[in-house]
């Protein structure tokens, strides 16, 4: 059908590698000799281990409980044995360590006991509720828990449900394959997200460098009499972004202040939408994923892999060239080089690249910006990233924040466009977690301060209470004085008048004791102060050298000389 | 395995790539200039590279930066060029090279080199000579240079005595000295068809110059190293404006064609002006960075007392650029509605 595109601005037309992992379908990769699990695989609360090292486990049970809503369960991706639940390094640039279930596979690959569902009889709570307990996360990278996007907003209505097919970034044809073979299950995944979200329209966004998925999905459509529109959009990188798709198929820009939702759309990848449905209509939780091998590999192909496979074992199977040196995770524009090449194949793992200097040449020298302004032309959300490069290399932040360095998205158009070389990408990611780093501080700093004078405001309480009570105590020792004085004068004297005076004098005595008291106790607080004052205050007299003492007798002999003579002149000039 | 991060893609391209096809972009003009003109830019040419790659190479090893990735990146030779076609033909062989050094080291080098220089280099070179050596920068060949190459280079190396009758005026400073010596008794549109120095639209020979540079600009333009805003706002103010006076007094003032064709225009509106180190880099900040620029070179050529007015124009405009920038900065994606 006719649709009416609409353009974002920039982007830019990498060399798509992505034939050489086309030719074949997708293949089982076989069992790997262990599974290293990372428990927090999404975005959002870390699931709480809940088996431990012996413990026997079956494929697809869970192994780490979802903490919060925001969070997804994860799930053992095949049956053996638990050898321990320890910390292992991560697929992140980082090269951090985080919880791990290490699972040495028994070989049966038995499931747990799976029970298909209908949606349609479920209300949507019990439906996302299953979607979060069978860890189903977004799969196009950012791994945001799906259920969570699943709650339509209460004052804004669902116009479009943006279903994400692009794959832009070169090298990875996952997503591809993925409508090639499985398209029927993709669409019936996306009729689940139809149905809780209810949108007016249904669009599914798919490159058109990738005819062969747009016919499997249009073909997937028309046969379940969905009325999905299958879009095939203009082959350019950063296409498959979220928020450009959504401009090219909607016509509405998200701005980084705000969620899609707040302008009624909503976005999923067309994997979701595959173990959406696998999670409801099979009971299979996401114990896999599709992954294209390919790079510096005499075989590139595409893989269903179990997660927490080692990356190590899956590139074996494309037979890797030996000037192979490194494993990239995601495409070549976005991706990152693994700190190691044994850390596990996560949810988020689209795509391994062999990389080898052979077709990842480093960067020639950088050079100095021209101000060509390629990078800002190249630039998806139209920022200034030439500018953006001049304030974070001065680690002018502020400057950084007012050209909206929190808008850029990472895409690396502009590095991928500069004459220049200027890895701007890599300064801006610089920039950003310089500013997260301050804010933290200063946050601990507000804190500190607070605490602080808190403590200060106690302190002066607690001494204002004590200056009561002593002068509480003194009048009180005034009173009894004078009690015992006026006893006295009563027991001397037999007139009865003359103690009504007495008794009358009293409590003045009493009065003047409790402000003497009070009196004394500020002068002596003041006393104290005046004291700590001078202690803490270094003055410049002090600590002087025999030249510097000699200079002041000298100069304080001058002031005697001239001071005198001052107030005479005034005084003449009065006269 | 060295510490590398995203993108691993680069797109083929380097600062050298992109000076060469500005040198590329030239040669329509060039070719024009030596078949009209004649060759003797060809010998300026040279002497502006040789200084240029000269005080290149003295600058960068006083500061220690690395010779063969800064001396190969070809901004030296593009101002050099620039510089070799705005000054005359003729002109000494040490003008030329005096004006190249400046350029390079007071305007390019010491205001921190390549990408830091708030003015255009090979304009600021044409400003110091304009000022110190009026005589020698406004001699230009009256008609064509109907000599043998040996000979015209000889005269800009000084073996040769300057030979007067070939020195001549621009055909701009051409027009401007003959109304004013005229005082209201003779109309352009007469001064045009009878002097020899006008060709049809604007000085003879010249004209076709211009319009290489404008198929050298279209060059940039077609490979995206510049875009239209500068130019079109350039040519378009200077047009608005001689074509408004042009309207109300034909008899004074040139035609906008005549205005397009001669002088600087051309080669300012699609080379100079659209520099990105010394010029806007915003959409709206390159519009109003070149209707400025062509606004007033037009007023500096016909009100002034230069010849030409284009080289002040954008030094002028350098001046505002930052702020310009500053005040145009474009709505980002998503964010319209608030801008």
């Amino acid at each position: 059908m006719l649709m009416n595109l609409f353009k974002f601005k920039g982007g830019v037309k990498p060399p798509t590698n992505k034939t050489q992992s086309l030719g074949l379908p997708i293949a089982q990769a076989p069992l790997p000799t262990r599974l290293v699990v990372p428990l927090h695989q999404s975005i959002g609360g870390m699931p709480r281990p809940v088996v431990k090292a012996g413990d026997k486990v079956l494929k697809g049970q869970l192994i780490g409980q979802a903490d919060g809503w925001i969070s997804a369960a994860v799930h053992a991706p095949t049956s053996g044995t638990v050898l321990e639940v320890a910390l292992h390094v991560q697929p992140h640039p980082s090269g951090l360590d985080a919880l791990c279930v290490v699972i040495e596979p028994d070989g049966r690959d038995q499931w747990i006991e799976r029970t298909a569902l209908d949606y349609q009889a479920m209300t949507p709570e019990q439906v996302r509720e299953h979607l979060q307990q069978s860890g189903v996360v977004g799969l196009g990278g950012a791994v945001f828990p799906t259920h969570g996007k699943l709650t339509a907003s209460k004052t804004v209505p669902m116009e479009e449900m943006v279903i994400n097919g692009a794959e832009c970034e070169p090298f990875i044809t996952c997503d591809d394959l993925l409508m090639r073979e499985r398209a029927e299950e993709v669409v019936r995944g996306i009729g689940i997200f139809r149905d809780l979200l209810q949108p007016k329209k249904v669009l599914i966004g798919i490159e058109d460098n990738k005819p062969e998925a747009a016919a499997a999905m249009r073909a997937a459509v028309s046969a379940l009499n969905e009325k999905f529109d299958v879009v095939q959009v203009p082959t350019l990188y950063p296409a498959g972004g979220a928020k450009q798709l959504i401009r090219v198929l909607t016509g509405k820009e998200v701005p980084a202040s705000k969620r899609s939702t707040d302008l009624g759309v909503q976005c999923f990848n067309v994997a979701t939408a595959y173990t959406a449905w696998r999670a409801i209509a099979h009971g299979e939780p996401v114990v896999s994923r599709l992954v294209t091998v390919s790079g510096n590999v005499d075989a590139p192909r595409n893989y269903e892999v179990l997660i927490g496979t080692p990356m190590d074992e899956l590139l074996k199977l494309a037979n890797p060239h030996p000037d192979t040196d490194g494993i990239v995770m995601g495409g070549p524009m976005m991706g990152f080089l693994m700190p190691n090449n044994q850390v596990p194949v996560v949810k988020a793992t689209n795509c391994l690249i062999a990389h080898s200097p052979r077709i990842f040449p480093p960067a020639p020298p950088e050079m100095p910006c021209i101000r060509c302004g390629s990078c800002a032309q190249a630039c998806p959300h139209e920022l200034q990233p030439f500018e953006m490069y001049w304030f974070s290399r001065a680690k002018n932040f502020g400057k950084t924040q007012e050209y909206h360095i929190f808008d850029c998205i990472e895409c690396g158009c502009c590095s991928f466009v500069c004459p220049s070389r200027i890895p701007l990408v890599q300064y801006f990611r610089f920039a950003k977690s310089e500013i997260w780093a301050r804010e933290r501080e200063k946050n601990a700093a507000d804190g500190a301060k607070e605490r602080f004078e808190f403590k200060q405001l106690r302190d002066e309480r607690e001494k204002a209470e004590k200056a009561e009570k002593l002068a509480k105590a003194a009048a009180a020792q005034a009173a009894k004085k004078a009690a015992e004085a006026a006893a006295a004068t009563e027991a001397t004297s037999t007139e009865t008048a003359s103690t009504s005076a007495v008794v009358e004098a009293t409590p003045t005595v009493a009065v003047d004791a409790e402000k003497e008291a009070k009196k004394a106790t500020i002068l002596a607080a003041m006393e104290r102060a005046k004291a700590q004052r001078e202690a803490a205050q270094i003055k410049n007299t002090e600590n002087l050298n025999a030249q510097q003492q000699r200079d002041i007798a000298e100069i304080e002999a001058r002031r005697e000389v001239i001071q005198p003579a001052a107030p005479t002149a005034v005084d003449e000039n009065k006269a | 395995m060295s510490f590398t991060t995203s993108p691993y893609l680069l797109k083929d391209t380097s600062v050298s790539q992109v000076m060469i096809q500005v040198c590329i972009a030239l040669i329509p003009g060039i070719v024009a200039y030596v078949w009209l003109i004649g060759p003797a830019i060809l010998a300026q040419l040279v002497i502006a590279t040789l200084a240029a790659l000269l005080a290149e190479a003295v600058m960068l090893r006083i500061q220690n930066k690395p010779l063969s990735i800064f001396l190969s990146d070809g901004s030296a030779i593009v101002t050099a060029w620039l510089i070799a076609l705005a000054f005359p033909p003729l002109a000494p062989w040490w003008l030329t090279f005096t004006g190249t050094l400046f350029a390079i080291v007071v305007a390019k080098h010491l205001y921190g080199g390549l990408g830091q220089n708030p003015f255009n280099p090979a304009m600021v070179a044409f400003a110091v000579c304009i000022v110190a050596f009026p005589a020698l920068m406004s001699q230009w060949p009256s008609v064509g240079l109907q000599m043998p190459l040996l000979e015209q280079i000889n005269i800009i190396l000084g073996l040769a005595p300057r030979v007067d009758a070939l020195s001549g005026a621009t055909p701009l400073d051409a027009l401007k000295t003959a109304l004013k010596l005229a005082e209201g008794s003779v109309d352009v549109a007469h001064l045009l068809a009878n002097q020899e120095i006008f060709g049809n639209f604007a000085g003879r020979g010249w004209e076709w110059v211009a319009g290489g540079y404008l198929l050298g600009g279209l060059y940039l333009w077609q490979r995206k190293l510049i875009t239209w805003h500068v130019p079109t706002a350039f040519l378009g103010s200077m047009l608005l404006i001689s074509g408004a006076l042009w309207l109300y007094s034909p008899a004074q003032f040139a035609s906008p064609l005549f205005h397009l064709l001669s002088g600087g225009a051309m080669i300012g509106a699609f080379f100079i002006a659209t520099d990105p180190v010394s010029g806007c880099t915003t959409p709206r900040g390159k519009l109003i960075f070149g209707a400025g620029a062509g606004l007033l070179a037009y007023i500096i050529r016909v009100f002034g007392g230069y010849p030409d007015g284009v080289a002040f124009a954008v030094l002028l405009m350098n001046i505002g650029a930052p702020v310009i920038d500053l005040l145009t900065q474009p709505p980002i994606f998503g964010m319209k509605d608030k801008a």
